[in-house]
């Protein structure tokens, strides 16, 4: 997608307006869902009246009488009730145990959670220990001897339960409080001088809402599968029909009928289902849940791509990038041509690379820069195999070394990566895995590449990280991700990408990150290997400065073309671009610093 | 007469016992009305907790904050909620400081209706406000997801001029957006104060941008303040050894400075180092 500064209306995002509750139906598995919860529901209220029986009316001639064969439709039990009518009768018990049990958890779990979560301190602490003891008790047992002491209430039952599993939405609402807790909206409405219980109800509650209703959702489940498990031992109130002590009647003539088994069975799995399902509907509607296309799809997508390809290919050709003067001489390392890169959602192209050719020669820095959407990044994925599935390449070409990477299988690419061609990520911290040391991540990497023995990787990582200027390479080695700073990350990156001694470097936006004392030294780094080992270096980056201090030449793109190309000192010194232009304009390194501040003109208006 | 804002010697810390880190090492700033103090430093200088401390969302363990000669060091509630109306501020991040799932409407409401306004009242003045940052009316309706970086940072600048405030606090305002959004969203901000008589303190990493909108400049380096003064002369001819380390690091956008300026900055590493 492509977003330029406009201040004229936008249309993007419109969809995403568009209510969950459509995305959610757009799932055949969530219609059947939300119409079995929805007969679930129309059941319990009008039970009563569209009963065929009334549910303990007795016939003894019925008793047991096999289904379809009498007026009790579904069969007698073995009391000679009828069995359809109980059925239908039981579904109010199932809802009102469902409602218990998810009203007493959300009430008791949501507000501490979110009390907890907001305030913190004596509260959260008082509250966390409580609820680590409830969530410690053992339920059924706790529910057995209350019917003891109390005798049977399905009603108290489900509300202690309800109080036993609170402990799951509490720690969950915590959580997430803590999290919405730290956004800067937050912040910006305590400094707007709303008090703490609007911030909660009109900024916390509504970010955390769907995870809640979710649980809400699954815990309403539980509670009718929970009420049917008591019911089945016996627990509940003899004289009020419910699905579990069906089971229970069923179970006691499971050889002379065993077809009655399964009439509540069905019930229960039907509507306890229906309810993960939904909350399972919903997660996935929230989430978004990337749905791979079919091989079929694909290739019709491509097809399609393919087909419009050809106007904005042309569109390219008629304003081509503005070069100075030939390339230069040397031997080709990388050659993009051409290349294009599309996006289907739904019936919608969006092409974010479109026709893009660039070059990189042996001992040579190119800088690829441009603005947020201007397909710089797409450009440099596209020629690491890196792209996302949804991506179509359409047309063009990516020769490395004169052998083409498009279409190449994956394996003979992987042997490519390492020692053709190296890449060093923006954000150091999350391409490091924090579950393992720095020395076992570099060694990993180095002998798949290499298939050296383990001591000899470990003697290059830590030479390579000694050569990176760490001074300390040993500790580095041992070091866990999080225990080092962001700049010594991205140094012990790059000398994994340069350990195999890549012809070709790929470096996306590899100092944005940092601090500008440690981004020079990165810099410099960069400068001193490249120099050393005379690869290549394609660098993104967004920044002139960047490029002033280390390319040879620069590619300038917008909207996925490129615009302009030439030496560096050619390019800054007088671009031709009118868009090259106005990028040079808004550097604010050249533009005079504000004067002082003169108080006489101050006026408050 | 009183500086608009003045913090004398604040002590900011983190965490308790062993684990404890002063993030403020006994600061002291002043600022008058209508005027830019820019506050440039590294991550972990303490600029933004700076930041933080004058707007009260961070407690400050010692020193002083008056603002207009009124001590709000631990200002209640009830009195920070009134010094709302004064004190405002733009986050780094237009992405998390405004609420996804609220209309350009109710953000811009929000801290009317906060001050006592009705709803009806503080409704009648949003369009103006949004035309205030150069944003269509018919964006209101909309949510924030539906806008560019530099539009929402329009947005937020919106909300916090809603209240007429004497001191906004920019926490790194122009940090996340592109270099031509940049400039055009600085360019705003120096309108707005020339417009309004508001105050700025500007916080950022980039001295280029601090040099732009500040009138003063103040470096900060490890919870402390290490240099200060006008604009020009910090950036152009920085005294302290920290803010020559910055500037020498701070990349230009020409081939033939920037090789300058390496250089110098090699030879500075090159004279500290024994």
């Amino acid at each position: 997608m492509i977003i330029t500064e406009t201040t004229g209306a936008v249309d993007t995002g419109r969809a995403a307006r568009r209510g969950l509750f459509r995305i959610m139906l757009r799932n055949p598995l969530n219609v059947a869902s939300m119409i079995v919860l929805a007969l679930f529901a129309l059941l319990a209220i009008v039970g009563p009246w569209i009963v065929p029986f009334p549910p303990n009316l007795v016939r003894p001639d019925l008793v047991n009488a096999p289904p379809f064969t009498s007026e009790f439709v579904l069969g007698g039990d073995l009391a000679g009730r009828d069995i359809l009518s109980r059925l239908i009768a039981s579904a109010q018990g199932a809802l009102r145990s469902a409602a218990i049990l998810s009203v007493v958890s959300f009430a008791l779990g949501v507000s501490a959670g979110l009390i907890a979560g907001y305030f913190g301190k004596l509260f959260e602490s008082i509250s966390n220990w409580l609820f680590s003891v409830i969530l410690a008790v053992p339920g059924i047992i706790v529910l057995i001897s209350l019917y003891t002491i109390v005798g049977t209430s399905t009603t108290l039952a489900m509300a202690v339960f309800g109080v036993l599993v609170a402990p799951s939405m509490y720690f969950m609402v915590r959580t997430l409080t803590r999290a919405v807790r730290k956004e800067l909206y937050v912040d910006a409405a305590r400094v707007s001088g709303l008090p703490n219980r609007r911030i909660i109800a009109r900024h916390v509650l509504i970010a955390i809402r769907a995870p809640v209703i979710l649980m809400t959702a699954g815990l309403a489940g539980v509670g009718i599968a929970v009420q049917a498990g008591l019911e089945f031992l016996g627990l509940g109130e003899p004289a009020v029909p419910s699905w579990g002590s069906m089971l229970t009647d069923a179970f006691f003539n499971i050889r002379l009928a065993p077809e009655q088994l399964v009439w509540p069975a069905i019930a229960l799995g039907l509507v306890t289902g229906a309810f993960s399902l939904i909350s399972i509907g919903l997660r996935d509607a929230l989430e978004g849940t990337y749905v791979k296309p079919s091989r079929r799809e694909r290739s019709r997508r491509i097809e399609a791509v393919r087909h419009g390809a050809d106007a904005r290919t042309e569109e390219a050709r008629e304003s081509p990038p503005v070069t100075h003067g030939p390339e230069p001489d040397g031997t080709l390392l990388l050659e993009i041509r051409d290349l294009e890169i599309s996006y289907v959602q739904r019936k919608a192209i969006t092409t974010v690379v479109a026709g893009v050719s660039l070059t990189v020669r042996e001992g040579e820095v190119v800088g690829l820069v441009g603005e947020s959407g201007s397909g710089k990044t797409q450009t440099v994925f596209a020629a690491l195999g890196l792209l996302p599935d949804e991506a179509i390449v359409s047309s063009g070409s990516i020769r490395l070394g004169g052998v083409e990477l498009l279409g190449m299988p994956e394996t003979e690419f992987r042997a490519l990566r390492g020692p053709g061609m190296a890449y060093v990520p923006q954000e150091p911290m999350s391409n490091l895995d924090p579950a393992f040391t720095i020395g076992s991540q570099l060694v990993y990497g180095l002998r798949a590449q290499n298939g050296c023995s383990r001591t000899e990787a470990t003697e290059m990582a830590l030479a390579m990280l000694e050569r990176v200027g760490i001074h300390d390479p040993v500790r580095v080695f041992r070091s866990y991700p999080h225990q080092i700073s962001g700049g010594m990350a991205q140094r012990v990156l790059i000398a994994g990408a340069a350990a195999s001694r890549p012809r070709l470097l790929i470096a996306d936006e590899p100092t944005t990150a940092l601090d500008v004392t440690i981004q020079a030294e990165v810099l410099d780094l960069l400068r001193d290997l490249q120099q050393e080992t005379n690869m290549g270096v394609l660098l993104v980056t967004h920044s002139f400065g960047v490029v002033a201090d280390l390319c040879d030449r620069v590619v300038v793109m917008r909207d996925g073309r490129v615009v302009e190309s030439g030496p560096v000192r050619d390019v800054f010194d007088a671009p031709k671009a009118e868009y090259t232009r106005s990028l040079l304009d808004a550097v604010l390194d050249h533009a005079p610093a504000r004067g002082e501040l003169n108080t006489k003109e101050v006026t408050r208006a | 007469m009183p500086r608009l804002l003045s913090v004398e010697d604040v002590v900011v810390s983190y965490g308790r016992g062993r684990k404890r880190h002063q993030a403020l090492n006994g600061v002291s700033i002043a600022l008058d009305e209508g005027e830019t103090l820019g506050l440039v430093g590294e991550s972990g200088s303490g600029k933004t907790t700076l930041g933080r401390a004058v707007l009260g969302l961070v407690p400050v363990e010692s020193g002083r904050i008056t603002f207009e000669g009124r001590d709000i060091t631990s200002a209640p509630a009830p009195e920070r909620r009134r010094l709302a109306r004064q004190l405002q501020v733009v986050f780094q991040d237009p992405y998390s400081s405004l609420n996804p799932s609220m209309t350009i409407r109710d953000i811009l409401i929000e801290p009317l209706v906060a001050q006592g306004l009705s709803r009806k009242a503080a409704s009648a003045r949003v369009a103006v406000l949004l035309d205030r940052v150069a944003m269509p009316s018919g964006a209101l309706d909309r949510y924030s997801r539906e806008f560019s970086g530099g539009q929402r940072q329009r947005i937020a600048m919106a909300r916090a001029l809603a209240l007429e405030p004497r001191l906004i606090v920019c926490d790194e305002p122009v940090s996340a957006l592109d270099l031509s959004t940049q400039r055009k969203v600085l360019d705003l901000f120096i309108e707005l104060q020339e417009r309004t008589g508001v105050a700025y303190l500007f916080i950022s990493h980039d001295l280029a941008v601090i040099r732009y909108v500040s009138h003063r400049v103040a470096v900060m380096h490890r919870g402390e303040i290490v240099e200060d003064g006008h604009a020009r002369e910090v950036t152009e001819a920085p005294r302290h050894p920290y803010t020559q380390r910055l500037w020498a690091s701070n990349l230009v956008a020409d081939p033939t400075e920037q090789a300058e300026r390496r250089a110098t900055r090699l030879a500075l590493a090159a004279a500290t180092v024994p």
